[in-house]
C-alpha cells in the first residue's frame, strides 16, 4: 500500500490474504498456517501454545461480559458526521472502572487530547503507547517506538500482564492504511494467543480488543476481514441529532444478533443508553423544512364553490360526442335541409342578373 | 479576509483559535477564495504563516491579498510569511546538486515514498524564534493544495503522513493551526483522492466545503458553502454542528446568504 511513482492512482481493494506471502511481517514465530477466519484447523487443546488455526482463540478478541451495555465490541465504525472516538473513550472508562488493565495504542490524536475527559484515577490506569508524535521515525531522536506501527502493535502484545485486559486501538484505520491487511489481522490474532499463553484462563474471558474504524476509508475487502475477526461490530449513525449504534453480534449467546440503540456520551465520558428505536423504518421528516401549503397566499382564487362545481360537472363540451348527439345527427331534423342566406342590397350595389361564370367553358 | 465569513465562523483575527486543523474542500467549483480568506485572516491576526503554494504564483496571491488588505511582499520581507512558490521552485529542483535537500525533492526521485523533505521545510519555517521577543502569535501552515501532490505521483498515505507530522508539530507541539485545500472531484473511482479527503475529514476540527449549484452556473449565486464543526475527541450529545449558505464572489468581498435568499431573487 505504499506510494510509488508510475503506479496508477488506485488502491488495490483486495488485500492479500495469504499469511506466508507477506515476507516475514507475520507476527507468529511458529509459522502456523491459515488465517483464523478461514476456519481451517481443529479445535485443539486450549492450554497448548502451538495450535494451528484455533478459531475460538483468534476470534476471542471480543468477549461479551453479561451487562446490558454494548461492551466488548470490536469496532465502533463511524463516519465523519458521527464520530466514534468518544464512544471508544466511554468504553475504555467502563473497562478501567471495572478494574481491568487498559492499553491504548494512540495513532491519530495526541496523548493529551486522548486523555482529556478522563479523571486522574482513570488516567493512572491507562497505559498509553504514543504513535502520534513520531510514528515513522522521521525525527530520528530515538524516542519513536521501535519497529514502526507493526512493531508497536507487537510490543503491546508482549507487555500485557495476565488478567483481564482491554486493548484499544485508535485507530484501526490508521494502521490499516500503513500496514498490509493480513499483517494487521495476524497481529490481532497473535495478540489473543499470546495473552492466553501468559494467563491461566481461556482467552475469550481475558482479552478485549476495541478498534476504531473509519468506514469510508477502506474498501469492502479490508473491512470484511476485520469484521470477520470481530465478535461484535458497532456502526454509528444517527438521525435528527441523536446518535445511534447499530450492533451486529456474531456470537449471539446472551444478546440478540442485531440490535440498534440510541445512545449519547456524556461530558464525563459515561455512556447513556436510551433503548432501541422502533423508528428505523420510518424516515423522520426533516424538522428544518416545514410543510408548505402551495395554494395559500395567492392573489387569485384557485378554489370552486359548490354551485360552481355542480355547474362545471353538468356542462357538456361542444365536441363531446355523446349518444344523444349522434342520434340527433343521424335523424333528419324537422327544419330545412339547406341553409338560407338573406341579403338586403343597399344603394351602391350593382345587381347583375347574369351569371358571372357564364363565359366559362365548364 | 471576508468579514461575512468571519461572522459565519464566529471568529475574528483577535480571537483566532489555536491547535486546529481546518479542511477546505471544493466540489464542482473553485474554492480558492477560501484560501485567500484564511491567508489574509492569519496575516491580519499577526500569526507567522508558512504558505506552501503549489498552484499559483506569488504575484497572484499578492494581487488578491492586496484587494483584501494585506501585502504579501511586506509580510515576506519582515519575516511573517514564508512562501514556498511551487511553480518556481519545482524547476530549481532539477538545477541543484542532488545532495542538497529541497522541499519538492520528490519530483526528482523515482521512488519518493514520503514527503519528509517538505515536512522538514515546514518545521524549519515555523520554528519559534528564540530572540526573546514573541513577535508572532502562533504558527500557521497553509497548503494550496494537497490534491496536486497526488497528481505529482505521491500516494494518499504519503500525503496523510505529511499532514500527520505537520499536525504533530504545528498543531500539537507549537499550538498553531493548519489550513489545507483538497479538491473533491466527485469521482468515486479516484480512490486515492477519496482516501485523502476522508482521512483528513476525520482529523479536522472545521470543514468548509464549497460546492457548485447542482443546477449549474448562475450569475448571481456562485455556489454553496457547507460548514461543519467537528470535535474529533470530545463527546457531544448531538451531531456536530453544520450550516449551509450560498455565496456570491465579488471583486473585493464575498457575500453570503441563506439558501434561496439571494438578493437577485428576492
Amino acid at each position: 500500500m505504499g506510494a510509488g511513482r508510475g503506479k496508477p492512482r488506485a488502491l488495490p481493494t483486495r488485500p492479500q490474504y495469504r499469511a506466508s506471502a507477506e515476507g516475514g511481517s507475520g507476527a507468529d514465530p511458529g509459522g502456523e498456517a491459515g488465517p483464523a477466519w478461514s476456519g481451517v484447523g481443529g479445535a485443539g487443546d486450549v492450554s497448548r501454545p502451538r495450535v494451528s488455526g484455533r478459531r475460538t482463540g483468534a476470534c476471542g478478541l471480543l468477549p461479551l461480559p453479561p451487562t446490558t451495555a454494548p461492551n466488548g465490541s470490536s469496532g465502533p465504525s463511524h463516519s465523519v458526521e458521527w464520530e466514534g472516538r468518544s464512544l471508544l473513550k466511554a468504553l475504555i472508562k467502563k473497562a478501567a472502572l471495572g478494574g481491568e488493565q487498559v492499553h491504548i495504542l494512540g495513532c491519530e490524536v495526541s496523548e493529551e487530547e486522548f486523555r482529556a475527559g478522563f479523571d486522574s484515577s482513570i488516567n493512572s490506569r491507562l497505559v498509553y503507547y504514543d504513535l502520534f508524535r513520531d510514528p515513522l521515525n522521521w525525527a530520528q531522536t530515538g524516542e519513536a517506538l521501535p519497529g514502526g506501527p507493526l512493531g508497536a502493535l507487537q510490543a503491546m502484545c508482549k507487555r500485557t500482564d495476565p488478567g483481564p485486559v482491554t486493548v484499544a486501538l485508535d485507530s484501526l484505520s490508521w494502521l490499516l492504511l500503513r500496514l498490509p491487511c493480513a499483517a494487521l489481522c495476524q497481529a490481532l490474532c497473535a495478540m489473543s494467543r499470546q495473552h492466553a499463553c501468559r494467563g491461566g484462563g481461556p482467552a475469550a474471558e481475558q482479552l478485549c480488543v476495541l478498534g476504531l474504524l473509519h468506514r469510508e476509508l477502506h474498501g469492502p475487502g479490508p473491512t470484511g476481514a476485520l469484521s470477520s475477526l470481530a465478535q461484535t461490530e458497532v456502526t454509528l449513525g444517527g438521525t435528527a441529532g441523536q446518535a445511534s449504534a447499530h450492533i451486529l453480534c456474531r456470537r449471539p449467546r446472551q444478546r440478540p444478533p442485531l440490535e440498534t440503540l440510541w445512545f449519547s456520551v456524556l461530558p464525563d465520558l459515561s455512556l447513556d443508553l436510551q433503548g432501541g428505536p422502533p423508528l428505523e423504518s420510518q424516515p423522520h421528516p426533516d424538522p428544518h423544512t416545514p410543510q408548505v401549503e402551495p395554494a395559500s397566499h395567492l392573489t387569485f382564487n384557485l378554489h370552486l364553490s359548490k354551485r360552481e362545481r355542480e355547474a362545471k360537472d353538468s356542462l357538456t363540451l361542444p365536441f363531446q360526442f355523446s349518444s344523444e348527439k349522434q342520434q340527433a345527427l343521424l335523424r333528419p331534423g324537422p327544419g330545412p335541409a339547406t341553409s338560407r342566406i338573406f341579403y338586403e342590397p343597399d344603394a351602391f350595389d350593382d345587381l347583375d342578373p347574369e351569371d358571372p361564370d357564364g363565359d366559362l367553358d365548364v | 479576509m471576508f468579514p461575512e465569513l468571519n461572522n459565519l465562523l464566529n471568529t475574528t483575527p483577535d480571537r483566532a483559535e489555536q491547535g486546529k486543523l481546518t479542511l477546505l474542500c471544493d466540489a464542482n467549483t473553485d474554492g480558492s477564495f477560501l484560501v485567500h480568506h484564511f491567508l489574509s485572516f492569519y496575516l491580519k491576526a499577526n500569526c507567522k504563516v508558512c504558505f506552501v503554494a503549489l498552484i499559483q504564483s506569488f504575484s497572484h496571491y499578492n494581487i488578491v491579498g492586496q484587494k483584501l488588505g494585506v501585502s504579501l511582499t511586506v509580510a515576506r520581507e519582515c519575516g511573517q510569511l514564508v512562501f514556498l512558490e511551487g511553480l518556481k521552485s519545482s524547476v530549481d529542483v532539477f538545477f541543484r546538486a542532488q545532495a542538497e535537500p529541497h522541499p519538492l525533492q520528490f519530483l526528482r526521485e523515482a521512488n519518493a515514498e514520503n514527503l519528509q523533505p517538505l515536512y522538514e521545510f515546514v518545521r524549519e519555517a515555523l520554528k519559534p524564534v528564540d530572540d526573546g521577543e514573541a513577535a508572532w502569535r502562533c504558527p500557521v501552515l497553509l497548503v494550496d493544495d494537497l490534491s496536486v501532490l497526488l497528481s505529482l505521483g505521491m500516494g494518499a498515505v504519503a500525503v496523510l503522513d505529511f499532514i500527520h507530522y505537520c499536525r504533530a508539530t504545528v498543531c500539537w507541539e507549537r499550538k498553531g493551526n493548519i489550513v489545507a485545500l483538497v479538491h473533491d472531484s466527485g469521482d468515486t473511482e479516484d480512490e486515492e483522492n477519496n482516501i485523502l479527503l476522508n482521512g483528513l475529514s476525520h482529523q479536522s476540527h472545521l470543514i468548509l466545503r464549497a460546492e457548485g449549484l447542482p443546477t449549474g452556473f448562475c450569475r448571481d449565486v456562485h455556489g454553496q458553502l457547507r460548514i461543519l464543526w467537528r470535535t474529533p475527541s470530545q463527546p457531544t450529545t448531538q451531531r456536530d454542528r453544520s450550516l449551509t449558505y450560498q455565496y456570491k464572489i465579488q471583486d473585493r468581498s464575498v457575500s453570503f446568504f441563506a439558501k434561496g435568499m439571494s438578493p437577485a431573487v428576492l
